[in-house]
């Protein structure tokens, strides 16, 4: 995958998107091959290491922390970038403050990017469907990633805020982040891919730039079908 | 705002503190407060175990007993000076629910619960047992008290006066600990582990921490437990107390700082004041664990200010109070 691209990863149900994004991410171990990122073999290393090399997902059932305020989850995005232990935070030593004044304004800043900064001291719990996948992009942007996996992260949203969600996709791309994206939502799809992989009960059946995937026979018959035209 | 709030708060935690000791003057009303403090301590550290990290323990009394003897036979036994004593007692609780943490933390839900009730059981059995040592079912005697220069801690009202600023200081640092960095990474791995390690939270490193940091608190009560009652037998730190305990915490309330010091008050001076609690006490804290697990869920406080709210809202007809 190039840096500062937008790839789409398409293909009908249990093709193996969400499994794919599952390997890089290291919640499932692959029985074979291997994922380089930046030049480094992630296969086997636990989750927690490989967010900690900058690879941030959302999740395709939003999980959300439920018990803690939407600042506070856009918070926990930060805990790659900053270091306060245990005994610090319980003495409130002098830098741990600063640290944490320093992790407050980039959650921010996250809240705003997705435009959720206006309801940040409400509970997590109770935002609509589609600001909750918001939040979990926010979050995962608080941690600053150079690979970012968006699991579908257009379902359940409507009209206008999927089109929010296509230009701060796009944005991301110009803030350098490389995006791996899983949708189904073909018009957003379409729209936003540098390239598209297309996958179909785990294999790759064509890669290429959106309007050579479109036209791919085997494509159109394993899942755009016939009357897909762009 | 939330500075001026909490400031308040610990102003008058220390205020009320100050005031019981200059109003109660009865040796009986001092113990109880004594024994209402050791447990907060307690309930706090398995608060923030179960109520905020989520994982579950019913062995809680074993660090607890091994402050206790730690500090007991260390002093009684071997005279070494109580306060090197309950800093031993630290160490070897720490190093117990770290051996015991790293096993048992792989585990989830009620497998982890087996786990830690296994090993209260094992300390209860080796209390027991290594009579050499501890002195068997009937108990260590001989624990001195606390000394501080030529002040010797050996009233329960110059106890209180050891116990409460000891509370005061551990409920600052535990306030402390959920608002901060890994506060909140403890809170987001109850929520969903997966989120919380997709966002570099090591979540078995960070239980594990959570599990000696809570060990740490019952070792201080232990220590403080001995050297305020001076003699010590297993039976304090059997199967029956780490349920009390996890019925303090559920009463007060799960994730409630606050919660814990109402919990452990409720259910230290209850017993005392009912006669009933003698005969049937297993029975009732089962049935006063169900009965708030059903109806309380979210403990004593929230419950209560939820009852005080609906009653509100159907008086005023109907209409949602501002």
């Amino acid at each position: 995958m190039p840096p500062g691209a937008i790839k789409a990863v398409i293909g009908p149900n249990g093709a193996g998107k969400t499994t794919l994004f599952n390997v890089v991410t290291g919640f499932l171990t692959p029985q074979g091959g291997r994922v380089i990122f930046k030049g480094e073999e992630l296969q086997g290393l636990p989750p927690h290491t490989i967010a900690a090399l900058g690879v941030a997902r959302t999740f395709q059932l939003v999980q959300l922390f439920e018990r803690m305020t939407v600042l506070e989850n856009a918070m926990v995005g930060r805990h790659r970038l900053s270091r306060a232990g245990l005994l610090a935070g319980a003495l409130r030593l002098p830098g741990t403050r600063e640290e944490e004044a320093a992790i407050r304004r980039q959650a921010w800043e996250a809240l705003e990017f997705v435009g959720l900064a206006d309801r940040a001291h409400q509970s997590a719990a109770v935002l609509p469907l589609g600001l909750k996948r918001m939040l979990e992009i926010a979050r995962a942007l608080a941690l600053a990633p150079t690979l970012m996996l968006l699991d579908e992260p257009a379902s359940g949203l409507d009209a206008r805020e999927t089109q929010r969600l296509q230009e701060m996709i796009l944005a991301l791309r110009e803030q350098g982040v490389t995006i791996l994206l899983v949708e189904h939502d073909m018009s957003l799809t379409m729209e936003v891919a540098d390239s598209i992989a297309v996958l179909n009960y785990g294999r790759l059946i064509a890669d290429g730039p959106p309007r050579y995937v479109q036209k791919h026979p085997e494509v159109i018959a394993a899942y755009l079908g016939t009357d897909w035209q762009a | 705002m939330r500075l001026s709030a909490l400031l308040n708060r610990w102003t008058l935690f220390a205020a009320a503190v100050l005031l019981l000791a200059l109003v109660v003057d009865n040796d009986y009303y001092f113990t109880l407060l004594n024994f209402i403090g050791i447990h907060t301590l307690l309930v706090v550290g398995l608060n923030l175990l179960m109520g905020y990290a989520g994982q579950i323990s019913l062995g809680h009394a074993a660090f607890f007993g091994l402050g206790a003897y730690s500090s007991g036979i260390l002093t009684a036994t071997y005279h070494v000076n109580p306060w090197l004593a309950l800093v031993a007692g630290l160490v070897i609780c720490g190093i117990a629910a770290y051996l015991i943490g790293v096993p048992a933390l792989k585990l989830r839900g009620y497998y982890l619960a087996m786990a830690t009730l296994g090993f209260g059981i094992i300390v209860y059995i080796i209390l027991n047992e290594a009579q050499k040592w501890t002195g068997g079912p009937s108990g260590l005697a001989g624990i001195p008290s606390l000394a501080v220069g030529g002040l010797s801690f050996n009233t329960p009202g110059r106890l209180y006066l050891l116990i409460w600023p000891t509370v005061g200081v551990i409920l600052a640092l535990s306030a402390n600990l959920v608002d901060s960095r890994t506060g909140r990474a403890l809170r987001a791995l109850h929520d969903s582990e997966a989120a919380a390690e997709s966002l570099a939270v090591d979540t078995a490193r960070l239980k594990l921490k959570i599990f000696v940091w809570s060990a740490l608190y019952a070792s201080v009560a232990g220590s403080l437990y001995a050297h305020t009652l001076n003699f010590i037998a297993p039976t304090s730190f059997g199967f029956m107390f780490s349920i009390k305990l996890v019925t303090m915490v559920v009463l007060g309330g799960m994730a409630s700082i606050w919660g814990s010091l109402l919990g452990a008050a409720v259910l230290t001076v209850l017993p005392e004041a009912l006669a009933v609690f003698h005969d049937f006490e297993v029975v009732i804290f089962g049935l006063i664990l169900m009965v708030v697990m059903i109806f309380l869920p979210q403990g004593l406080v929230r419950g209560l200010l939820d009852l005080w709210e609906w009653r509100r809202y159907k008086r005023e007809g109907g209409h949602i109070p501002v």
